[in-house]
């Protein structure tokens, strides 16, 4: 469907507030999600002929209650909750709010939306989805092909999440307090794994259309607004906004990786990079500190040195330190190594990287093996280096990272090796 | 992560005779099986693309020869004894979820209903890299 991209814009920002009122209103998530699903389908058929109505939030949420009422009507069990609603509250409230009406409570909607789509019992690629359709408002069209899965697949996903929740019995409100830290952490993770897919994918943004890494950045531009004293959060946007910067230079034109020290720096995100130093700026003094603002700390470092050897490398490192005791896993280690090794020498980031071959996680894993052969053609030992190329690229599952690892041997050998 | 699933047919690692001397009840029970497997992979939000391929006789090996022109031969196909019978495309949460329905996929039903046990090939679909290097 080609619709005004204006159009778009709006039903993305009005989906969650709608979604949030009608589900509050019945108490039934995913009634209200099917419900909502037409209403907008409603409105972009009807408003690029009929134009914009003068309150498009009233419009959108009246027709998505007598969705709803139709929808709960249908079904017997849904009648008995009906009745169970009806009797619950006075007349006057069993109309849909009038189209002028103020919604006070809309920005609270959003969050609870965001804490019930990170629902525990959900697995990461579940809520994934569900974060999307709800929160962001995108299609399940759209979800499906930005992670190139069919939309019959996608849709499947989003039903089974939203049949968890249903069976789950929660209910459409925030978590009481205790439960509202851990949730949290599961919001940031969701957001920080649509980032990862879109920030990965090889494909440019207008041949997937929905370019996952600007949506992430976009809901945790949402969270963070909603929750502005929240260090970690301001931290995690912080995070994505530094790691973004840096896309543009980060491939070369066949999609092949081009490592942090030999990238074009100058054509770096520099608004993106002011606003991310900012936010990190201001959220670590204010406190507690978590391991997303540590690495947006560490990205800050990288963005603002004008060149790998002018990078603050010390600081760097003692970072990661801080990252590992907070958050240590072995991913952390293999970094902390490799700073090591920039402040050090390559004997020190070897020996660090040695302590980690007996983790059963990282033994067989081609960042490993990638990490050591970085080194030791830092140390000098060619023989070595373009060995441990080769294991790496033979590990990794990454068309990019392999093409580039294969190139790096190939280099060091300085005879030409067929790609793979 | 995405995984493809190559069913491979090997004659030397099975023991059951090709599937145009099974009974109609046997291929028909085979069939149905692989239906289903479909569609529980379609229920769980897991299915992208399987696909059954023709045998080895209506395979062909296709090179470019002189100024790119196609030059395609028959074989070698039927001398190996082995040969792609079919493929999935799968979208899962973890390589052991990847083995977990390769191997439900090779306890499709053979001649007497038992299991045949193919070989099923599992391999992680390229993608981008998870992290900076």
């Amino acid at each position: 469907m080609n619709t005004d991209p204006r159009v778009e814009d709006l039903l993305r920002e009005l989906a969650p507030q709608v979604l949030g009122v009608l589900s509050r209103r019945f108490g039934d998530f995913a009634t209200a999600e099917d419900a909502v699903q037409e209403a907008l389908l409603a409105a972009a058929t009807q408003w690029p002929t009929d134009g914009l109505p003068a309150n498009p939030r009233g419009w959108l949420i009246q027709v998505g209650y007598r969705r709803m009422i139709e929808l709960v009507r249908g079904e017997r069990a849904r009648r008995r909750r009906e009745d169970l609603v009806a009797r619950r509250d006075p007349d006057d409230q069993r109309y849909a709010p009038a189209p002028d009406e103020e919604l006070t409570a809309e920005r609270d909607d959003t969050l609870v939306l965001l804490f019930l789509c990170c629902h525990p019992a959900l697995a990461p690629t579940a809520a994934v989805a569900l974060t999307l359709r709800a929160v962001g408002g995108l299609s399940t069209a759209e979800i499906a092909r930005a992670f190139l899965v069919p939309e019959a697949t996608m849709a499947q996903r989003i039903s089974r999440a939203k049949q968890r929740i249903r069976s789950s019995g929660l209910p459409f409100r925030m978590p009481e307090p205790a439960e509202r830290a851990d949730r949290l952490v599961a919001v940031r993770q969701v957001l920080y794994l649509v980032f990862t897919e879109g920030h990965t994918s090889t494909t440019g943004p207008d041949l997937r259309r929905i370019d996952l890494a600007a949506e992430a950045i976009r809901l945790t531009r949402a969270l963070h607004t909603l929750l502005p004293n929240d260090s970690e959060s301001a931290g995690l946007l912080a995070l994505m906004l530094l790691t973004e910067a840096r896309g543009p230079a980060r491939t070369g034109p066949s999609g092949e990786l081009i490592s942090l020290a030999d990238q074009d720096r100058g054509r770096w995100d520099a608004a993106a990079i002011a606003e991310g130093v900012a936010l990190v700026t201001r959220a670590l003094p204010r406190g507690p500190v978590g391991p997303y603002q540590v690495q947006a700390a560490i990205a800050a470092l990288h963005d603002e040195a004008p060149s790998t050897e002018q990078t603050d490398w010390p600081q760097i490192l003692a970072l990661y330190e801080v990252l590992e005791r907070m958050a240590g896993s072995p991913v952390v280690a293999l970094n902390r190594a490799v700073a090591t090794a920039m402040v050090h020498g390559p004997a020190a980031g070897l020996a660090a990287l040695d302590a980690l071959a007996h983790d059963p996680q990282m033994a067989g894993h081609h960042r490993l093996a990638a990490a050591r052969a970085h080194l030791h053609e830092m140390a000098g030992d060619q023989a070595q280096a373009i060995a441990d190329y080769r294991t790496a690229a033979a590990r990794t599952s990454s068309r990019p990272e392999q093409l580039y690892l294969t190139m790096r041997a190939a280099r060091l050998a300085a005879q030409p090796v067929d790609l793979p | 992560m995405k995984y493809m699933l190559l069913m491979q047919f090997s004659a030397a690692g099975t023991d059951f005779p090709s599937i145009d001397t099974w009974t109609q009840d046997e291929v028909r029970a085979h069939i149905a099986f692989m239906g289903e497997v479909n569609a529980k992979l379609t229920a769980a939000g897991e299915w992208v693309d399987a696909q059954g391929l023709g045998g080895p006789q209506q395979a062909r090996i296709v090179r470019a020869g002189e100024g790119g022109t196609p030059v395609v031969t028959e074989g070698p196909f039927a001398e190996t004894k082995e040969f792609l019978a079919g493929y999935w495309i799968v979208d899962c949460e973890s390589p052991q979820r990847a083995v977990e329905l390769a191997a439900h996929i090779s306890t499709a039903p053979g001649p007497g209903g038992r299991p045949l046990n193919m070989p099923v090939e599992v391999h992680p679909v390229m993608s981008a890299p998870a992290q900076e290097l």
